[in-house]
């Protein structure tokens, strides 16, 4: 890939930045710029571009790629791709990559762990067992995850993933879906409401389209109830946040584990007094193993576009 | 307040069974099992307990111990010269000398299997949230962190991970299936190898099986031959990246090595739920972010105190009618 030039988008693994490097790609660092300046680095270094490296917060929207004339090749960092303009990539011939499967376990993993520590609240144990305060024979109750009725928001590879650990713990196991997957084991619903209606657990596990936007609403918070949980490990516009928030503060949603947000980093702070919620800065796939498996996968879809030879994980 | 499914009929109060309780009894408990039995509370008295034992107690043929807390053995047997029941509603029982029990016919009765979804559970969210750094994570979008520095460190990954299981009883057999269920091939150490699970690997000492784990997780009952089983060699064999999850006994531990051990990086990290002498926590534990703590609450959920209640009444009542107890202690 020798005088290649790429537009890096985010801040990349060193492994991938590295790499991209060693091959002899010419890096243009696209988060050194403000804001502000961003499209105007686009521009004036556009002769040379010909590849963009995007992630979950940046990948390539219609002004980027207008300003791109040489784009021909978008390699996501991440498997969900709701920041590539990917109707504007095909009218243009731009190729459009991104990481599945390699990522898939660590995010089911994290799903799992998040409903766990808030059930069970390990984050709110953790800060007791470390401030002096725990006393002799005191015992504090939570809520059993095992057996507990799990619906899924998507039931495509990590949406099974997680359905997959979830019944090693005796957990019926429900979805929606677009249609009903051939899977007699899960209980189908129609609606996410339905679905709402009858779980304790509700994970978002579908890609973030402009039909699944707000699929979490009030209305579908209201169905989880007092006693239910949110996980949501998709994307931040997924639920409505400000529904979210309200209905935590004031108890009518029974707890969240939450990787994404609407604003990241920005997370409301009223959920920040809460015993009931876990947030962590969106790291479902941010392992070391995960993140350097998605490195070569985006490493190996440039080489193989360059090279001419097919793609490994095209999706335009 | 959570019912009973108990089938037996409620007895009238003249007829209810007498069941000693000397240890101070929580709302909830009280409220579920006095209408089966009367209650003898030996705390509600002003008599020191030698006195009440030998007052009040010579005829009581049952004893019920909630907390795993004391000790219950020979020199309490001896007042208690009616005494063939101790019903535990914990899953351990070294607070019990068994065998002091077993050589006076009275029979001993734990939680059974009632504790043991929750603690697999609890085990699991700990090993998640060390590898994958979730407590600490949440603390650092909490405090503006991820606002203000940026992206958190990468954590390791779960799936696939070699798991080390020193215990395959109830609680080690459950978290191996969950486990099994993330990929994650199982390995065990126990007394003898357990044919029921001919695809966990079998070793012969835990040495050997913190050499080849990744993971090591401690859920054995607490013995003169497990305390410390997990010293400073086990340590060095499981490795620098190696993690180690309790929510067995503290003392299955030797406590001041793994402070040391996570401090020089000998391994990796660790969760606990237990530590030896609670509620104290090494201080320096505290300090540390490759460490989950929580508060030995690994089975305190109303769920598994629901099932505990029910199968302590189910002993109770099969050994006042005569009947095999359900959940004896095997010696």
């Amino acid at each position: 890939m020798d005088k290649i030039g790429v537009l890096v988008t985010h801040k990349p693994l060193p492994y991938l930045e590295q790499e991209l490097t060693r091959r002899g790609c010419r890096l243009f660092r696209l988060w050194e710029s403000p804001e502000s300046r961003r499209l105007e680095f686009c521009r004036e270094n556009s002769s040379e571009i010909r590849a963009i490296v995007g992630n979950s917060n940046f990948g390539a929207d219609a002004a980027t790629i207008d300003a791109l004339p040489k784009l021909e090749i978008v390699a996501s960092f991440s498997v969900g791709l709701d920041k590539v303009d990917l109707p504007k990539c095909k009218e243009r011939g731009i190729r459009v990559t991104n990481t599945p499967d390699v990522l898939t376990d660590d995010v089911a993993d994290l799903a799992i762990g998040l409903t766990i520590s808030v059930m069970r609240r390990i984050p709110s144990a953790d800060k007791y067992a470390r401030s002096g305060a725990w006393k002799k024979g005191e015992y504090t109750l939570t809520t059993r995850f095992s057996g507990k009725r799990v619906g899924i928001l998507g039931l495509g590879r990590i949406g099974l993933a997680i359905a997959k650990r979830a019944e090693a713990f005796d957990c019926p196991i429900s979805y929606y879906s677009r249609s009903e997957k051939p899977h007699p084991n899960y209980t189908y619903y129609s609606t996410p409401i339905d679905l709402a209606s009858n779980c304790d657990i509700l994970v978002v596990a579908c890609a973030l389209t402009e039909e699944t936007r707000h699929i979490v609403n009030r209305a579908v918070i209201d169905a989880l109830g007092p006693k239910g949980v949110l996980i949501n490990i998709g994307r931040g516009p997924h639920v409505d946040e400000p529904e979210l928030v309200a209905a935590l503060v004031e108890g009518r949603l029974g707890g969240a584990g939450l990787d994404v947000f609407d604003n990241e980093p920005h997370v409301p702070e009223e959920l920040f007094a809460l015993d009931n919620v876990v947030l962590v800065p969106h790291v479902a796939s941010a392992t070391i193993e995960t993140r350097t498996a998605m490195a070569d996968l985006v490493l190996g879809n440039l080489e193989a576009h360059f090279l001419k030879k097919p793609l490994l994980t095209a999706v335009v | 307040m959570a019912t009973t499914t108990c089938t037996t009929n409620t007895p009238k109060i003249e007829e209810k069974p007498k069941v000693l309780v000397l240890q101070r009894i929580n709302a909830y408990f009280e409220g579920v099992l006095s209408p089966h039995f009367d209650l003898i509370k030996a705390d509600e008295s002003s008599l020191p307990i030698p006195a009440f034992l030998s007052t009040h107690c010579r005829h009581i043929r049952a004893l019920l111990v909630m907390a795993p807390i004391g000790t219950f053995g020979s020199s309490l047997l001896d007042q208690l010269p009616s005494l063939g029941l101790i019903a535990c509603t914990s899953a351990g029982v070294n607070h019990i000398d068994v065998d002091a029990c077993r050589k006076r016919s009275v029979a001993v009765t734990n939680a059974g299997e009632m504790f043991t979804p929750d603690a697999a559970d609890h085990t699991v969210g700990l090993l998640v949230d060390v590898l994958r750094r979730v407590v600490m994570a949440d603390r650092y979008v909490r405090n503006g962190s991820w606002m203000l520095i940026g992206d958190y460190p990468l954590g390791s990954k779960v799936s696939g991970k070699r798991v080390g299981i020193v215990g395959l009883g109830s609680i080690g057999s459950h978290v191996a299936k969950r486990l099994t269920a993330f990929g994650c091939p199982i390995s065990y150490f126990s007394r003898a190898p357990k044919p029921n699970y001919p695809s966990y690997t079998y070793f012969p000492n835990v040495l050997d099986l913190a050499r080849e784990s990744d993971v090591l997780i401690l859920s054995c009952a607490l013995t003169d031959e497990t305390r410390n089983i997990i010293n400073r060699d086990v340590m060095i064999a499981l490795g620098k990246d190696g993690v180690i999850i309790n929510v067995g006994r503290g003392a299955l531990i030797d406590e001041p090595e793994l402070v040391r051990c996570l401090k020089e990086g000998v391994i990796g990290g660790a969760g606990l739920d237990v530590f030896v002498n609670e509620p104290e926590v090494p201080e320096e534990l505290t300090h540390m972010e490759n460490v989950v703590l929580s508060d030995h609450r690994a089975v305190t959920t109303p769920e598994s105190f629901k099932n505990v209640l029910e199968l302590a009444i189910a002993n109770l009542d099969a050994f006042f009618s005569g009947k095999p107890v359900l959940s004896p202690v095997s010696c």
